[in-house]
């Protein structure tokens, strides 16, 4: 609980309008950072509001939620002996880093269990609500769940993974008004009540999305997660806005004409990333305010990182647990709970910004939901910027029609083999032959979407759907469209044309090729992310 | 003794050595007076059992001696006596920095040093222990090592008694937390015994939560009894904190404080889900054992049961 008077008024986000007085600013670049001194009296920094003071009575927060929820019944009175009960949560693509535990799913799910525990439930399943991303390890699980959780229900089975490919484990609802199939987990489908528990660490997250993609397989996810969707999404980070919500609304008309009673738990965090304190927390200060003791810590940790081998640089990254604090918990009908959801999401990311700049640039972290306790290749890299951050707008792109994206990534040519296979053959066959992704789609996403060896290694191993890399690079397709250029600093300069990019490996060689599209001396706006914003462009 | 040295064949002592002789000789002012009749005595200052004045043992320097006990020489011996696994301590995160009384179930002489190596911090450093007043304190030297060792404080158990109470009742409302066995005493054969009212009374009073706390194992290790232990492995589970409801009574709330240990018990020997569902149907396993003759209740105990039979045939 924040006690510190500071962290019970955080400072809103703002735009720095950047100056000589400015000090360079930190990017981050993968497993490591950078300092771009950027130019100034055209340059535009928007940074991230401060962390929001944290709900100071979590496990009452959550009670009250379950207890009064929004335009549903309370959840004891939905919980009868002999019922099938469902509980499904989301994977371990959120939060992002993981957060310390324990984590919000544990709490949540707890106190739901409890409730079930006194009305004498006792057929109980958990599922890991992945849709086509990998399974979660045992140790994932137990970080999330917590061992009291998973020590109870996973060695009778009742605790798993979904399963998109079991052809006994899947049903179809039906189809919308749009022709869109409607799949299903079969267990959820089949339950008295399937209670799904959220983490929305961003806008996007939530809402129909959670049961209609999370618990869904490739027939039902193929009708939104395409080329048209993506590139009619302005951004999927604005759910009235974004063409891949309105597909998982439709929907979830059908989950609620023909699916099970849903009720949903939403939780939002605050931006305590990196902490208030320890050796990260100089990574949510704003650089002019950088102490001695700061700029100390960052001086070594860069030396350190430096020198260290890129596998010992992942490790001491991934181990890293954010101290995210809950910052509100809503739970009953999907849709009232999800428009509550997103006025404290917009709280905390939103930041006003004026008008659209000539050129975008961000430094790209170590992490994206796709891979947790993995490797960050290239075309995550892609999905990251292309996809994440630059749909982080509501209104219009940060970024003019035809203007340039620097990014700030090492991009190597390196890959999971186990979480990523079908990553594999995406990026050394097929992206050697186009890059535009209509023509993969057309050309090839049912081929690996179907293809046996992927779907043996996402049942049984821990690969993330053959099909994904394609959805990776549909999330970056608006981008792709949009954007005159593509630069990548200090990145791996094969892998980065592999993408259709251009390397550069200064930040002033950056601009320098983006001055070839958008002129000798165009307008920069930073994005100072994470900690997460989300600009609401006018 | 005269019969006995003179069996043994000692030499006869002279009887001018005698000690009776020799003290009998003295007299007043060089040995005590006597009172004399019909004189009320004067009433004698007990300085040991509940009287014993624990206040040093609160005061910074034996509190800083206390911490280099518990975090040295007493967590030595507990991994190395008692290999904790401990649970449920992440119940407790989300607790303000106020005092918290923690009740646990009581097999061994262990439990306390378990219990203090394993309660987290806030609270462990700023900790009193309710330990028996005719036991812990029968003697300056006892009294004084278990103040200081564990910042015990006397209860009376063998009469009714304010003042324990009370300076439990004050020491809380100073911010000290406390540990305390509301059994009164350890298991005889195992088994627990019914909680008292004394942890339950104290939070009705102080406004303080209480933490259920279930130690299993300890008996194994030395159990009531023995005098040298025998290392085993132990389990310290922490429950959710209880407070009393407005209109539970002292003797309620401890039932209660005693059910919620007993659904830890469960959760240990089977799991969270299941210990749950028993303990809101009323199912858990009592930890008084059965109402039964001596036999089958230690046969009740299974492989809790402090002795294991010594095999008598090889494994075929």
């Amino acid at each position: 609980m924040a006690t510190d008077p500071r962290r019970q008024a955080p400072r809103p986000g703002f735009v720095l309008n950047v100056d000589r007085q400015t000090p360079p600013i930190l990017f981050h670049h993968g497993d490591n950072f950078r300092l771009e001194k950027l130019p100034a009296d055209r340059t535009r920094v928007i940074y991230p509001a401060e962390p929001l003071p944290g709900l100071p009575d979590p496990e009452g927060s959550i009670r009250d939620a379950l207890l009064n929820p929004i335009d549903d019944d309370p959840l004891p009175s939905l919980l009868k002996p002999g019922m099938k009960l469902t509980i499904a949560f989301d994977d371990l693509s959120l939060p992002l880093p993981s957060m310390r535990k324990p984590d919000i799913r544990q709490r949540i799910i707890e106190q739901v269990l409890d409730m079930a525990a006194a009305a004498g439930v006792d057929d109980v399943h958990l599922i890991a609500a992945l849709a086509l991303h990998r399974r979660m390890t045992e140790d994932e699980l137990r970080h999330a769940l917590g061992d009291r959780v998973y020590d109870a229900f996973a060695p009778q089975g009742a605790l798993y993974n979904h399963d998109a490919e079991d052809p006994d484990g899947m049903v179809e609802l039906g189809l919308t008004r749009h022709d869109e199939q409607v799949t299903m987990n079969k267990r959820a489908a089949e339950s008295d009540l399937v209670v799904y528990v959220n983490l929305n660490i961003v806008s996007m997250d939530g809402g129909w999305k959670s049961t209609a993609t999370g618990l869904s397989g490739y027939s039902g996810i193929r009708h939104h997660h395409n080329v048209a969707t993506m590139r009619e999404s302005k951004s999927f980070m604005d759910r009235h806005s974004s063409e891949l919500h309105h597909s998982n609304w439709r929907q979830g008309e059908v989950i609620k004409n023909h699916g099970p009673r849903i009720f949903q738990i939403e939780t939002t965090i605050n931006n305590n990333t990196f902490g208030y304190d320890g050796p990260l927390s100089v990574l949510q200060k704003r650089e002019w305010e950088w102490t001695a003791r700061d700029r100390a810590t960052f001086m070594g940790m860069k030396k350190g990182l430096d020198v260290m081998p890129s596998s010992a640089r992942r490790q001491i990254f991934n181990s890293w647990k954010a101290p995210y604090e809950l910052t509100s918990v809503q739970a009953g009908n999907v849709e009232s709970v999800h428009e509550v959801t997103l006025e404290h999401c917009f709280k905390q990311h939103l930041v006003p910004v004026e008008g659209q700049t000539d050129v975008l640039t961000f430094g790209l972290p170590y992490i994206c939901p796709y891979n947790v306790n993995s490797v960050m290749n290239p075309i995550l890299v892609m999905c990251l910027g292309l996809g994440y951050f630059f749909n982080m707008y509501r209104g219009k792109p940060l970024v003019r029609e035809g203007g340039v994206l620097i990014m700030s990534h090492p991009t190597p040519w390196e890959f999971h083999p186990v979480h990523h296979p079908s990553y594999i053959d995406f990026f050394e066959q097929l992206l050697a032959e186009t890059t535009d992704p209509v023509e993969l789609e057309q050309k090839y996403e049912k081929q690996f979407a179907e293809d046996e060896w992927y779907i043996h290694l996402y049942r049984t191993s821990y690969a993330y759907h053959g099909v994904h890399p394609f959805y990776m690079w549909y999330w970056g397709a608006h981008a792709l469209q949009w954007l005159g250029r593509v630069i990548i600093v200090g990145g791996h300069p094969r892998s980065v044309r592999r993408l259709g990019f251009q390397p550069a490996s200064t930040m002033q060689d950056a601009l320098e090729m983006a001055s070839d599209v958008v002129g000798s001396s165009p307008s920069i706006t930073h994005l100072h992310n994470p900690p997460i914003l989300m600009a609401d462009v006018t | 003794m005269s019969k006995l040295a003179k069996q043994l064949g000692l030499p006869k002592i002279p009887a001018a050595l005698s000690v009776r002789r020799l003290f009998g000789a003295l007299d007043f002012p060089l040995r005590a007076p006597s009172t004399p009749k019909g004189v009320a005595p004067k009433p004698q200052i007990r300085t040991t059992g509940g009287d014993y004045d624990t206040s040093w043992a609160r005061k910074r320097p034996a509190r800083i001696a206390r911490a280099a006990i518990v975090e040295g020489p007493m967590r030595l011996a507990v991994a190395g006596l008692a290999a904790p696994e401990r649970n449920g301590a992440d119940r407790l995160l989300d607790l303000p920095d106020e005092p918290l009384i923690f009740a646990a179930n009581h097999h061994s002489h262990l439990d306390t040093p378990l219990m203090l190596t394993s309660i987290p911090e806030p609270w462990r450093h700023k900790m009193i222990v309710g330990a028996a007043a005719d036991y812990f304190f029968g003697t300056k030297v006892t009294a004084a090592l278990s103040s200081l060792a564990m910042g015990a404080i006397p209860i009376e158990r063998t009469k009714i008694e304010r003042r324990s109470a009370n300076l439990a009742a004050d020491l809380i409302g100073e911010g000290w937390s406390l540990l305390i066995f509301p059994e009164g005493g350890r298991s005889p054969d195992g088994w627990g015994q019914p909680f008292r009212g004394g942890a339950a009374f104290l939070a009705a009073k102080t406004g303080v939560p209480v933490v259920p706390v279930h130690l299993a194992g300890t008996g194994r290790i030395l159990r009531k009894g023995r005098s040298v232990p025998r290392p085993s492995t132990t389990s310290v589970t922490f429950g959710r904190p209880l407070t009393p409801a407005p209109d539970e009574n002292a003797n309620r709330f401890a039932a209660r404080i005693e059910r919620e240990v007993a659904a830890l018990a469960d959760e240990v020997t089977t799991d969270w889900y299941t210990a749950r569902r028993r303990a809101y149907a009323g199912d858990s396993p009592d930890l008084t054992g059965p109402e039964s003759g001596r036999w089958r209740r230690a046969w009740a105990l299974g492989d809790r049961r402090a002795t294991k039979r010594r095999r008598t045939w090889p494994d075929i």
